[in-house]
């Protein structure tokens, strides 16, 4: 049974500020492309007044967009109107066509039918340049910033026209950032700056260039929950001077929270527009998904005292003068468990995966694999003793991307059968048990012939989940497994953890989404600047304190583990 | 499916004749400016080579295919092994000098000599290897000072190994003797000309098929394969990319080796100053048009000899210079690189569409099974 997707588990919304107060009523799900979504007027009720929605046309309009690619339909009747001065949230699984949508609106791509209305004006727009033209800007998920430029630098690049790159330039950021309290230093390396500061550059390099219309995709999926909190502070903000924002998402709770209006996008195609405060997220979910959801199964424990694999005193140095990477990590993970490590990117997770699987050497410290020392051991052996490897970058360490699915098949299990006999690849036993992960994992692709980069995001990951199970691993080590794949793959996915987990399998898990921690570890670790904080018991542990943990703030939130649980102790949840 | 995939081999068919097409309309233009006779120039080219011509293309082939298959082998890891043509002169120097010398007789001294070219070839391409792993110095700087080095190495040694030859200025090394010859073969039968084809074919057939199977049936191959389409995932799957950085530049360099051997033991029977150059460069362009494929290269090989055997009637057919032939060459080449890459999209869309299509299927087979 596919378990629920994260956000319907725990419901927090802050409270919203209640500015609008219309009846809005939900359209039925898709097939009508030209059913009318009735747009009610609103009163806003701010210190900035936006003209009363009766007289103002839209920001955004979208009718019947339609987008085909060579063959295969992206878009489907997309209806979308977006009032201006709202922020507006377009929620769809990944694969949905929601990135398909933010091309057409920033003028990437052009659609095959339907017009495209800014601000009452019908366009027709063929680059981004002329998006931007028309004030449409967009905050990509991937920041694109030059680390080694100040923010100024960066802001301007491509934009030198506008103010110059000198002191108006820097005044005009200044203003920008004082405007709409962004709080950005326009002097700053960007290498310098947190996550949540290198969005809101991103953010101001939008609005220097003048844009009124904000399309931001997943601008939560790199936040901790705190900066989230900020990130939507800025974005209304951003709305109370009048700019109108769209915001592209898949977490449920945040869009709820922030949200004026929601769309929902569901393969292709618009199939609902709802008000958010007459939806929960549990039934904005049923509707991105188009079927009922299954209630969370609560799971008996099934960790042992078994160790499989010890991290003892794990350091890797930094380099001269730098702090370390890693310091002093100790971990145990026993059979039958799910150890999750939580912590914002880049503060070592990708480095104690490494270490793990021998692509680096620690500085000091010794890994063990049931008694073993494998500190020295290289990847092939380590990947050859019972590891599991599901990377954190499936296109940059899981996959061949332009070879076909039965050679990626053999990618990291060169050495074993069925793929190899003796120093000659088995072709013919490569093929056959690609055929049967295809099958058994629900990998959906017309043949194994098919290149791997050619299958969508979830198909991939469960290639390769299928792949890492297929040799019996001893132990998983999984980052970011559910990153990027759709909802009907995560469940599955997570599925086929707590089942590998029953069966005495044990699972390092790494990954930013907290629903996906709480929801499958035994233990939780929270990982910062290299040093292991916890451990946390998920049962007990709040989002509040993994966050405050995840961040240093609060003082010694590691230090204050939430409850007993000693890494190991059997414990029943 | 079987449908679709046709279409995939006819696209990648098509992208070699569009680049060869693209060279023949863009030379025709650089005729047409230059007041040159069009269609002389291309009669001439497309003459039905003569028999000779033909043993003469064939023999040129084989060199080149032999260097092709070097490059192709470093091309396989996205390594540039532009040094190609430094190994190939070096190690059928020390071939020459060590078969010269008649330290063994016949057969035995041809193979050991051969032996020696792989191992000569291999050291050179692999002081490039250990610079690279080591040092992380580009394959593609060290491989061109390499070749200088080698070209003067050689000369420096040729003064000293070179033997005399009466009534002549050339320097060389020391002839072989008959027992040392490869016997070549005999065509007239076939096409009645006196000429004949160089024995080391086999050498050529046998390296093709070898590099076939190492690239596409070891272990090794796919570690070399992984390596050179993500290097970072064959990282994580176990390959030791260093191992196999050095691994495949000596690889490259012994093949690297074997380019002067059909020269010294079917032609020239010593190596002189007057050896052909220049081979190493050809190869890199004969790999890129054959797109490393063992099938492929001995096509691009068989096209450029070709070419460069027609050439040599231009100036008397045409009035222009058989240099027009290196212009083609050199723009089949960069319209290739252009056409794979057409040609490697369009295919990435067909894959594409397919998946997309089996998605849609299986969607609906959910929904009208749920219904």
């Amino acid at each position: 049974m596919p378990s629920v997707p994260g956000p319907t588990c725990r419901h927090t919304a802050p409270p919203r500020t209640p500015q609008c107060c219309r009846p809005r009523r939900q359209s039925l799900p898709s097939g009508s492309p030209d059913e009318e979504l009735t747009i009610p007027s609103g009163t806003e009720t701010q210190a900035h007044p936006a003209p009363s929605d009766a007289g103002t046309p839209l920001a955004v309009e979208l009718q019947g967009i339609t987008k085909r690619f060579a063959g295969v339909v992206a878009n489907k009747d997309i209806d979308l109107l977006v009032r201006h001065g709202t922020i507006h949230a377009i929620v769809g699984e990944n694969g949905a066509g929601k990135s398909t949508l933010m091309k057409t609106l920033y003028g990437v791509q052009q659609p095959d039918e339907g017009t495209i209305s800014i601000n009452g004006q019908k366009v027709v727009m063929k680059s981004p340049t002329e998006a931007i033209k028309l004030g449409i800007g967009m905050v990509f998920q991937h920041f694109m910033l030059a680390d080694n430029l100040t923010v100024l630098e960066n802001v301007v690049l491509g934009a030198e026209k506008m103010y110059g790159i000198g002191d108006a330039a820097r005044a005009k950021v200044r203003a920008i950032s004082d405007e709409y309290g962004l709080d950005i230093e326009p002097d700053d390396l960007v290498e310098d700056l947190g996550v949540g500061a290198r969005q809101r550059v991103e953010i101001l390099k939008v609005l220097y260039r003048g844009a009124k219309i904000l399309i931001l995709d997943e601008p939560t999926a790199v936040l901790v929950p705190q900066e989230v909190t900020e990130l939507f502070d800025n974005l209304r903000g951003l709305k109370a001077e009048g700019l109108t924002v769209i915001f592209i998402s898949h977490k449920l709770d945040e869009v709820l929270s922030v949200a004026d209006d929601i769309t929902v996008i569901r393969r292709g195609t618009t199939v609902a527009a709802v008000d958010p405060k007459t939806v929960n997220a549990r039934q904005l979910a049923e509707l991105m998904v188009g079927s009922a959801l299954p209630s969370p199964q609560t799971e008996e424990s099934t960790v042992t005292d078994k160790v499989l694999l010890t991290l003892d005193g794990i350091t890797l140095s930094g380099g001269p003068g730098r702090r370390n990477v890693l310091d002093d990590v100790d971990l145990v993970v026993h059979a039958g468990e799910v150890v999750g490590i939580a912590g914002v990117e880049g503060n070592g997770q990708a480095e104690v995966v490494e270490v793990i699987m021998g692509m680096r050497e620690p500085t000091s410290g010794t890994v063990t694999l049931q008694g073993t020392d494998i500190t020295e051991w290289s990847v092939r052996q380590i990947r050859e003793a019972g590891v599991g490897y599901i990377p954190e970058d499936r296109h940059r360490h899981g996959l061949l991307l332009e070879s076909p699915l039965w050679e990626n098949r053999i990618l990291g299990h060169q050495t074993q059968a069925p793929n190899v006999k003796g120093a000659l690849i088995d072709i013919a036993g490569a093929r056959a048990d690609t055929e049967r992960i295809v099958k058994e994992f629900d990998v959906r692709t017309p043949s194994i012939d098919v290149t791997a980069g050619s299958l969508s995001g979830g198909n991939q990951q469960k290639l390769i989940v299928g792949r890492e199970m297929s040799h019996a691993p001893m132990v998983l080590v999984a980052a970011h497994p559910t990153r990027g794949v759709d909802v009907g793959a995560q469940a599955s996915i997570w599925d086929l953890i707590k089942d590998a987990r029953r069966g005495g399998l044990g699972v390092l898990l790494i990954s930013a989404d907290l629903e996906e921690l709480v929801g499958l570890s035994d233990t939780i670790w929270v990982i910062l600047r290299g040093r292991l904080s916890g451990p946390f018991d998920p049962d007990v542990v709040t989002r509040e304190e993994l966050g405050s943990a995840m961040t240093g703030a609060a003082g010694s939130a590691g230090d204050k583990p939430t409850a007993h649980s000693e890494a190991g102790e059997v414990e029943s949840r | 499916m079987k449908r679709v995939d046709t279409r995939r081999l006819a696209l990648a068919a098509a992208a070699p004749l569009l680049a060869i097409l693209v060279a023949l309309a863009l030379t025709t233009i650089i005729l047409l400016a230059s007041g040159d006779p069009v269609a002389a120039v291309w009669a001439q080219l497309f003459k039905v080579p003569l028999p000779r011509q033909i043993v003469a293309i064939s023999n040129e082939a084989i060199v080149l295919y032999l260097s092709a298959v070097a490059v192709a082998i470093g091309f396989k890891m996205n390594l540039f092994n532009i040094g190609v043509d430094g190994q190939y002169r070096i190690a059928s120097f020390a071939a020459a000098v060590f078969a010269g010398a008649h330290f063994l007789p016949g057969w035995l001294n041809i193979i050991v000599s051969i032996l020696i070219a792989m191992a000569t070839g291999a050291l050179w391409a692999f002081i490039a290897g250990v610079l690279k792993v080591t040092r992380g110095v580009s394959e593609v700087i060290s491989t061109i000072m390499l070749n200088y080095i080698a070209t003067y190495l050689v000369a420096f040694l040729l003064q000293k190994a070179a033997v005399k030859v009466e009534g002549s200025n050339a320097t060389s090394t020391a002839v072989l003797h008959d027992d040392s010859k490869v016997p070549n073969i005999d065509v007239s039968g076939l096409l009645g000309t006196p000429r004949q084809v160089y024995g080391l074919l086999v050498l050529a057939i046998i390296i093709g098929v070898a590099y076939w199977f190492v690239v596409n049936r070891t272990r090794f191959g796919f570690d070399l394969r992984a390596t050179g389409a993500s290097e970072t995932a064959a990282v994580a799957s176990g390959v030791r990319v260093k191992k196999m950085v050095a691994t495949s530049m000596v690889l490259s360099g012994a093949a690297a080796g074997l380019v002067g051997m059909p020269l010294l033991f079917c032609q020239d029977y010593a190596y002189g100053d007057t050896v052909q150059s220049g081979l190493g460069f050809a190869g890199l362009a004969v790999a890129l048009l054959g797109r490393n494929h063992p099938v492929g290269m001995a096509f691009a090989a068989v096209l450029w000899g070709y070419l460069d055997q027609l050439s040599n009637g231009l100036q008397i057919g045409a009035g222009v210079s058989d240099k027009l032939v290196l212009i083609i060459q050199g723009i089949i080449v960069l319209s290739v690189v252009v056409a794979y890459e057409l040609v490697r999209r369009a295919s990435l869309r067909i894959d594409q569409k397919r998946v997309g299509s089996a998605e849609v299927k299986s969607v609906n087979k959910v929904e009208a099974v749920a219904a």
